[in-house]
């Protein structure tokens, strides 16, 4: 019998010239700054997974805890992951799918974000290599989710973000306990000087020196498409891209799945989803080349405005070799799709969320996607931490006095308009 | 008063442990061309077998990435900062 504390990690390996280096807070290869990956032992996983021991589990992230880089019982995110894989009726009607499903990260716990998942696989590495200080560079939902995993692991927390945020991110970092401290520049001068930081004051920064852990986490929402569609996996699954995380590592959670044995196929076309004003991977799919030229951000969807995006040459890989493809959408688009989202299916995604539901819209309209396909469509991230991208577009409420014929004559008057109070006939 | 380069821990080997050393040139091929005579190794770490910034290494001048800049054509003079750091990081 398996013990608790059995892990089937090996080492960290370079992705780019397959230097392999001790499991330790490590994340760039020495002999050529190729990102660290961690590598299990597959076949002795094999041996060890079944879907009956999985689907005994509580309905959390750690359910996959053998395909985790962590060793013993898991002490974060305990309700973190396991999001609905909503069935979405009326948005397929509108988009003339058949089998459309929202993966709804909106609702992860505790923070609202698909971060939630890769902070909780960071932090728990963060406590076994005894780290004292967990940090990040972040806008927002990965700085609340390090802030709260932090909170809860009884860890010291620093955040870094660019000057200029919404008060709303501060509050909601500060809030858990957090130190803030925001930074003359933008993201990706953020990220920069946190490399330097990471580097001489060994503070565990979640997505820098962690990263090789951090990634990991972004796999259970693979298995869990996966497992919430009877262990199969959908034809198309359209994913926001930022700094490149979620999609590569969505697309090697599928591989690994079909490895240990527990879906029988694991083919399924893995979409990119970018807003147009901050698209170098896009750009460099388009044009098809493995170049990507960094670019200045300039969107309403600002959790992906990330323009020197670290991930984006696996992106383009993962892409390419599942026979997907990638689209950006515009800030109105972006906007439309929010909308949509929401007034179908009760979902408010935050933009990155709106993007990706955009982008699904033109791969149907381009007809890489087939009506009849299974379609999953990524949302991130929730809309309610973001409101001041859609407020100022929607109409404002009626105001009247608390009397009944006041509210007759406001009935009267919408009446034959085209927002009716009864609902259109 | 030369050029000032921070160095990211997977390069120290080269510099003796120093995390900031000087160089001179007056681009950014220049420089690391120097730094590679002052520090023997450290030039194909930096770049490809075609002369080029190798994938994941980025290059801030001044603190603005060269690739906003001229890439490796990109003027430096004296006083300036250069910082070389691993591409892999982030995520928002």
């Amino acid at each position: 019998m398996r013990t608790q504390e059995e892990t089937f990690v090996t080492d960290l390996k370079c992705r780019e010239c397959g230097q392999t280096y001790p499991l330790s807070p490590l994340h760039v290869c020495e002999m050529c700054f190729g990102p660290l990956e961690v590598i299990y032992d597959y076949a002795r996983m094999r041996r060890a997974v079944s879907r009956s021991l999985i689907e005994a589990r509580p309905r959390n992230l750690w359910r996959y805890r053998e395909l985790l880089p962590v060793a013993g019982e898991p002490q974060v995110g305990p309700h973190s992951g396991f999001t609905p894989l909503v069935k979405a009726a009326r948005l397929g009607a509108e988009l003339g799918l058949k089998e459309l499903y929202i993966k709804d990260d909106t609702v992860n716990h505790p923070t609202l974000s698909y971060k939630d998942r890769v902070v909780s696989v960071a932090i728990s590495k963060a406590r076994e290599f005894g780290f004292k200080t967990v940090s990040c560079a972040s806008t927002g939902n990965l700085a609340t989710a390090v802030a709260a995993h932090a909170a809860r692991a009884g860890l010291n927390c620093v955040i870094f973000m660019p000057e200029g945020v919404e008060a709303g991110k501060i509050v909601g970092s500060t809030l858990y306990g957090a130190s803030v401290i925001t930074i003359r520049g933008n993201y990706d001068d953020v990220n920069r000087l946190c490399s330097e930081i990471a580097d001489k004051y060994g503070w565990a920064f979640v997505n820098i020196n962690l990263r090789p852990y951090y990634t990991e986490g972004a796999k259970t929402y693979g298995f869990e498409v996966a497992e919430q569609l009877g262990w199969r996996l959908p034809d198309h699954i359209v994913i926001p891209t930022a700094g490149g995380t979620i999609l590569p590592k969505v697309a090697k959670a599928f591989k690994e799945l079909k490895e240990v044995g527990l879906i029988d196929d694991s083919a399924c076309k893995v979409h990119s989803a970018q807003a147009a004003g901050s698209a170098p991977v896009i750009n460099a799919l388009h044009k098809g080349t493995d170049l990507i030229t960094p670019v200045k951000p300039d969107t309403i969807a600002k959790s992906i405005a990330i323009g020197n995006p670290a991930d984006g040459f696996y992106v383009l890989r993962a892409v390419r070799e599942s026979g997907g493809w990638g689209e950006v959408a515009s800030d109105p688009e972006i906007i439309e799709a929010i909308n949509l989202l929401a007034r179908c299916e009760g979902i408010f995604a935050e933009p990155a969320g709106g993007t990706t539901l955009a982008v699904a819209m033109k791969l149907v309209a381009q007809r890489r996607i087939d009506p009849h396909e299974t379609v999953v469509v990524a949302v991130t991230g929730n809309g309610y931490k973001t409101l001041e991208a859609v407020a100022q577009g929607l109409p404002q409420p009626y105001v009247i006095e608390a009397r009944l014929k006041d509210f007759d004559a406001l009935f009267e008057r919408l009446n034959g308009t085209a927002r009716p109070l009864a609902g259109a006939a | 008063m030369g050029i000032k380069v921070r160095v990211p821990t997977p390069l120290r080997r080269f510099t003796g442990g120093n995390d900031e050393v000087a160089a001179e040139g007056d681009s950014i091929k220049a420089v690391i061309q120097d730094l590679d005579r002052r520090h023997p190794g450290i030039g194909e770490r930096l770049l490809d077998e075609k002369g080029e910034l190798r994938r994941f290494v980025n290059v801030y001048l001044n603190g603005d990435d060269i690739r906003f800049l001229s890439a490796l054509d990109s003027k430096v003079k004296d006083g300036d900062d250069i910082s070389i750091v691993p591409a892999i990081a982030g995520g928002r």
